[in-house]
């Protein structure tokens, strides 16, 4: 999805130095006539809380701490579910990939289970593991899975097969085969496996946290529900937009590192 | 129908030796005496060779004595089997019956294929493009030399940090020439490779490989589909008809070679018109 994104963006309309600024301006935007509209009284606070007020809230929880505690324990499941996920993923995409006995054996499973929606597991989930690290860490890793497993198995095999052969006729071993060949072949499908796994990542947490958790982004979204402090609440939504955004630039730019070859990342 | 054809092929092949002149004869064996003495190639005899895709046999015995160091260009309409029996030396597919030999034992390196696309790695820089075609000496201390002098000679050496995706389709071609020829090959086999170029880079092409060859003393074997390509490179040109061998044509004219040339001319419209009677006669 990604690089098609920017392969049909025209060159033109990228402005040189601006580059980087144009893309905050309609968040900028948004976040200026929502506080027009709070405090000209158009929209109720008791309704939506004014961004100064949000501002605010995020401030105090700052300062006490909770913030930034609550904020590193959903990076830190997001970031191990991740990787547990997506480790798993990409071994079973490079297996399926690579040997036809592997793909024949565990790709129908595989698809089967993909059709589950993952966050409907949550109840066996609890019952499994309770409230603790590891259910949310499970979900997590599950949703994360699918993409990249799905990536990946494409990825190898939408690889060339005459540079394949090409590989073969120069007398390259398997290994090199791979190394040379079919990883690099198959990197722009992985990573537009993994900012699709980057959002289903976010999704599951906030979810899993909101239902069962003593800590956490989600957790925090629901105890300022609890005590009726919208302000709190939307200042969690907004972190999601953020954590979420910041996701996807470090994958574009480890895409950009790694892929500088591709045409549509070579600076002209 | 079958029989008829099989009993009627001999005949036409007679008629064509005699049609292309008892002199070339001679001036092939004096011409083959002189490059034998300089050529690093190697000679290639096929014997009895048959290849058959399911119930579709593409060759049908093919027999061919080619003498090492020479030039020699496969023609014939398509699907008649020219690329096959290319693939078949170049050993990318599997031999149903008969030899392929080349008079003693061969690395992989010795032999080396250039297709109709240039078959480079995107994500690899020109040089190492180039460095893939040594094969086993990939990891040797002078990789990095013995690719740039083969880009020298394909006269690309300032994009040797380049991707192949900024190159025009010549340019990646010749990358795919510099990584055919950095193992110095003893046959090299060209599968149409310059079928997909524009009409004035194929001729700075066609003259490219045609010093290279000279240079270098391989056996070349060329399989196009445009006749006058043949007649301009080859020092013979084989016609395949319906796997087999239906004429052995040799070209005698001086290189280098005048394009347009009288001599070429009429030889390309009597190779011509056999491809064409043989379309008459099905």
């Amino acid at each position: 999805m990604s690089l098609i994104d920017s392969i049909s963006l025209p060159r033109s309309v990228r402005l040189p130095r601006l580059d980087g600024l144009v893309q905050w301006i309609v968040p900028l935007a948004i976040i200026a006539i929502w506080q027009v509209a709070c405090v000209t009284g158009f929209v109720p606070t008791r309704v939506l809380p004014a961004p100064s007020d949000v501002a605010l809230a995020g401030w105090k929880l700052l300062l006490s701490g909770e913030l930034v505690r609550n904020i590193w324990v959903s990076f830190w499941r997001a970031s191990i579910g991740f990787l547990i996920g997506g480790s798993i993923g990409f071994a079973f995409g490079l297996a399926n990939g690579l040997s036809q006995l592997s793909a024949k054996l565990t790709d129908t499973t595989l698809q089967m289970v993909r059709n589950v929606p993952h966050l409907a597991l949550i109840p066996l989930v609890i019952l499994w593991f309770g409230i603790d690290e590891s259910a949310k860490l499970f979900l997590v890793a599950l949703g994360v899975f699918f993409p990249i497993y799905l990536n990946t198995l494409h990825g190898i095999r939408t690889v060339d097969p005459q540079l394949i052969e090409m590989g073969r006729i120069y007398g390259m071993t398997d290994g090199e085969l791979f190394r040379r060949v079919i990883f690099p072949g198959a990197l722009p499908s992985i990573f537009v496996g993994i900012r699709f796994a980057l959002g289903i990542m976010w999704l599951t947490l906030i979810v899993a946290e909101t239902i069962a958790a003593s800590s956490g982004l989600g957790y925090m979204a629901m105890q300022a529900r609890e005590f009726m402090l919208i302000d709190v609440v939307v200042l969690s939504i907004l972190i999601y937009a953020l954590l979420g955004k910041l996701a996807d630039s470090a994958s574009r730019v480890l895409e950009r590192l790694t892929l500088s070859w591709h045409p549509a990342f070579q600076k002209r | 129908m079958q029989t008829a054809l099989r009993t009627s092929l001999p005949e036409t092949e007679l008629a064509s030796r005699a049609s292309f002149a008892p002199h070339a004869r001679v001036a092939r064996e004096e011409r083959q005496e002189e490059r034998r003495v300089q050529t690093t190639g190697l000679p290639l005899s096929i014997r009895g060779l048959r290849k058959s895709f399911g119930d579709n046999e593409v060759l049908r015995g093919i027999d061919l004595h080619i003498p090492a160091g020479q030039f020699v260009a496969i023609v014939g309409k398509s699907g008649c089997g020219k690329s096959t029996l290319l693939r078949l030396i170049a050993g990318l597919e599997k031999i149903d019956a008969g030899s392929i030999g080349f008079g003693q034992d061969v690395q992989p390196e010795d032999i080396r294929v250039m297709f109709q696309e240039p078959r480079l790695l995107p994500w690899a820089r020109v040089l190492a493009n180039v460095e893939v075609g040594l094969g086993r000496d990939r990891a040797s201390k002078d990789a990095h030399a013995r690719a740039e002098k083969a880009l020298t000679e394909v006269g690309l050496a300032d994009k040797r940090d380049q991707w192949p995706s900024v190159l025009s389709g010549g340019q990646k071609q010749r990358v795919a020439l510099g990584r055919a020829l950095v193992s110095r090959p003893r046959v090299l086999a060209f599968d149409e490779p310059l079928g997909a170029l524009d009409a004035l880079t194929r001729i700075s092409m066609q003259r490219l490989l045609e010093r290279v060859w000279r240079d270098q003393g391989f056996t070349a074997i060329l399989v196009t589909h445009d006749v006058s390509e043949a007649v301009a490179l080859a020092d013979r040109v084989l016609v395949i008809e319906e796997g087999r061998i239906a004429h052995d044509v040799v070209v005698s004219a001086a290189r280098p070679r005048q394009r347009g040339s009288a001599e070429l001319a009429g030889l390309e419209g009597s190779i011509l018109s056999h491809l064409l009677s043989a379309d008459d006669r099905t």
